[in-house]
């Protein structure tokens, strides 16, 4: 498709803007199909993710230790930029994967671990037990999935853990406006409130 | 009702997380596509994104040193070597309204919250495939046309303006940028 040639690209000047329209350069690969076309491309992509999960815990377990091992260097080297980063980075693939690998309430402690980097004036005066619970949470979550309960305590647990967050960041970003804003906005995922 | 042949496509996927470029790959074979290139960052994808001049970009936003936000604001850049008009498809796990706007005024083309699924990702592709949105340029941004609903009561601070357009005719960048390849 790449290699096919450009049609071309049409200009229309208005006073403080150029509207640029083009006819579609993918519409070649669009076709109709009729009621007699069985072929359902989002069951097929489902069935092979399936296929799959049976890699999703040792990938979590990767990603968990991934978290820990940032965590570490934080507690060695203190909360220079890098560290912070990778911090960051480690909670936020764990806060988009988990969900994905069978492990949402993974998902939303590491969730709340992000909203304390990225929201905590001053992440050197955060109580330190505030970011080993949510690890810790994180990795007994990812290893005690199997157990028959564990689904519901692990969904308390990252509740307490969101709620427990919340009201520190709140309390510390009391002057700071735009923060506070963006912690009691909603997420745009839809059940992705603690 | 429409399908997309996907054996027609080639596809750029960005993201740093080894396991979630899997996932994405293996959507994207079921889905059809052949073609699937894989970076882990933004400055290895921008180099991919100009040698194998892709129809359509996915990106994770937070990535070390050179993030997908990063990487969409160097692809659309209107004098650039490359395709600049490419969809480009942010998924990531930042799930505020306001990073969704952030994303939009890099020129993003569709935003994709994370956790993915097939069908998500599969009605995106749809999107920017059936429906692609004009190109706008003005001072400050280079990309799809942010509006989605036509509402010409709108008097917000950032209305446009001018009612008699021009017509220019310019060579096509598409043509520029592939025979640069």
């Amino acid at each position: 498709m790449a290699k096919q040639k450009a049609p071309a690209v049409e200009v229309t000047a208005y006073a403080n803007h150029h509207v640029i329209t083009q006819p579609n350069p993918l519409k070649k690969v669009l076709r109709h199909a009729d009621d007699k076309d069985l072929d359902d491309p989002v069951a097929r992509a489902e069935a092979a993710l399936a296929d799959l999960s049976g890699e999703f815990k040792s990938w979590m377990v990767v990603e968990a230790e991934r978290l820990s091992k940032a965590y570490a260097m934080i507690l060695e080297d203190g909360f220079h930029q890098e560290a912070c980063d990778e911090l960051f980075r480690a909670a936020h693939d764990i806060k988009g994967d988990a969900a994905t690998f069978g492990y949402p309430s993974a998902g939303a402690a590491a969730d709340s671990l992000c909203r304390i980097i990225e929201h905590a004036p001053d992440l050197d005066r955060v109580p330190p037990e505030l970011f080993t619970h949510h690890i810790n949470a994180v990795n007994a979550i990812v290893h005690d999935h199997t157990k028959l309960d564990s689904v519901t305590v692990a969904r308390q647990l990252s509740r307490k853990l969101r709620k427990v967050a919340d009201e520190y960041l709140i309390h510390v970003n009391r002057d700071r406006p735009e923060h506070l804003e963006a912690l009691l906005a909603p997420s745009i995922v839809p059940g992705d409130q603690p | 009702m429409y399908r997309i042949d996907f054996n027609k496509l080639r596809f750029l996927v960005c993201d740093d997380n080894p396991h979630m470029r899997r996932i994405l790959r293996t959507l994207l074979h079921s889905f059809g596509a052949r073609e699937v290139y894989e970076a882990e960052d933004g400055a290895t994808a921008l180099e991919m994104y100009t040698h194998y001049v892709p129809d359509i970009v996915i990106t994770d936003w937070a990535m070390p040193i050179f993030d997908g936000l990063e990487l969409a604001q160097m692809i659309r850049q209107p004098e650039a070597k490359g395709n600049p008009y490419a969809p480009i498809i942010m998924l990531t796990g930042h799930s505020e309204k306001r990073r969704v706007t952030v994303a939009r005024d890099a020129g993003v083309t569709e935003f994709l919250a994370k956790p993915i699924s097939a069908k998500g990702l599969y009605q995106r592709i749809l999107n920017v495939v059936a429906n692609p949105r004009p190109f706008i340029k003005t001072k400050t941004y280079f990309g799809p046309d942010r509006r989605r609903n036509t509402n010409t009561a709108y008097i917000g601070p950032e209305r446009r303006v001018g009612g008699e357009a021009e017509i220019v005719q310019q060579p096509s960048l598409l043509d520029k940028a592939r025979s640069a390849v």
